[in-house]
């Protein structure tokens, strides 16, 4: 369905305008535009179907919305800050492009963050990523050794668990593991959901997800000050 | 699962354990964890890596010029339709 299209400018979420810069600007706008302007307590409903009729101060209201959630999830994903606004970008150009087919089967933000879930998948797998069996084979060693746990006679890292080691293992994690990590531990998703948008199997799913963990628990046992006095 | 539950290595217990956390099952009570030490850190570890990691990462906020990136490309974009 074409959207129809105003020549406004898109206006700046990045904070409001005092009232004085929002009067000079005010004649810059035409009369459809202003028609369409929307009020500061609007409700996301009404935003979104502004929104989807092609009012862009309504689009640029969704952005301001979910900036943060989607600029966050881009970054779990994908542990890079770069990469993250090149993809949060992506996915907000995406949402341009599809927002009028939102029916609300769901809900929007569960449809926004799907959506985004999906730009990151493609940019992987464009950048030739086999986002479930690479990893694998670039790590052979890491699935060989089954029992590599039985020696371990340090205790449970519970309690023990520094925010910035975890972050920081999380981001050294292979793709494939990150995702389904992000996907599972973080994000909350079921093992069929991942299967479905990773194309892999569910049993596929919880093996990644588990040697996921693993490398984590290796990372975190390796730098702890325990370990360091072995 | 042939493996009678109650004589599991750790290798077979472990090579089973991905299964038994996805399964949703209360492996708190399965014989292997019951009577072995060892699979019982590594599944408390395992467990509270899960956890730690679900409070990890804060809301963060995008840069600024994002939107001006996003507005810029959205222009370009319907300019294009426009001329096309």
């Amino acid at each position: 369905m074409p959207r129809s299209r105003s020549q406004t400018q898109l206006p700046d979420v990045r904070r409001p305008l005092p009232a004085e810069e929002r009067a000079a600007q005010a004649p810059e706008l035409s009369a459809a535009a202003c028609a369409h302007i929307v009020l500061p307590n609007a409700s996301e409903a009404e935003v979104l179907v502004r929104a989807q009729a092609g009012d862009h101060h309504a689009f640029a209201q969704l952005y301001s919305l979910h900036k943060r959630r989607i600029y966050s999830l881009c970054l779990r994903m994908v542990g890079n800050i770069a990469g993250a606004e090149d993809l949060t970008q992506e996915a907000f150009l995406q949402l341009h492009r599809k927002i009028a087919t939102f029916r609300g089967d769901s809900a929007f933000s569960t449809w926004l963050h799907r959506l985004t879930i999906n730009v990151v998948l493609m940019h992987l797998r464009k950048k030739g990523l086999s986002l479930i069996s690479l990893d694998e084979a670039m790590d052979p060693a890491a699935e060989d050794r089954p029992g590599r746990d039985f020696g371990a006679r340090d205790l449970s890292l519970s309690g023990a668990i520094d925010r910035m080691t975890l972050a920081r293992a999380i981001d050294d994690l292979p793709t494939g593991y990150r995702l389904i990590f992000v996907l599972h531990d973080i994000e909350g998703y079921e093992h069929n959901e991942i299967a479905q948008m990773l194309d892999c199997s569910i049993g596929n799913s919880k093996s990644q997800l588990h040697k996921a963990r693993l490398k984590l628990r290796d990372a975190l046992r390796s730098s702890s000050p325990q370990e360091g006095r072995r | 699962m042939t493996e009678d539950a109650n004589n599991l290595t750790c290798a077979e217990f472990q090579a089973q354990l991905p299964e038994l956390i996805g399964s949703g099952d209360r492996i708190a009570e399965h014989p292997h964890i019951k009577s072995c030490e060892l699979c019982r850190a590594l599944l408390a570890d395992l467990e509270t890596i899960a956890e730690a990691a679900r409070q990890l990462f804060p809301i963060v906020e995008p840069p600024d010029k994002l939107w001006d990136q996003i507005e810029s490309a959205i222009k370009k974009e319907e300019d294009a339709s426009d001329h096309g």
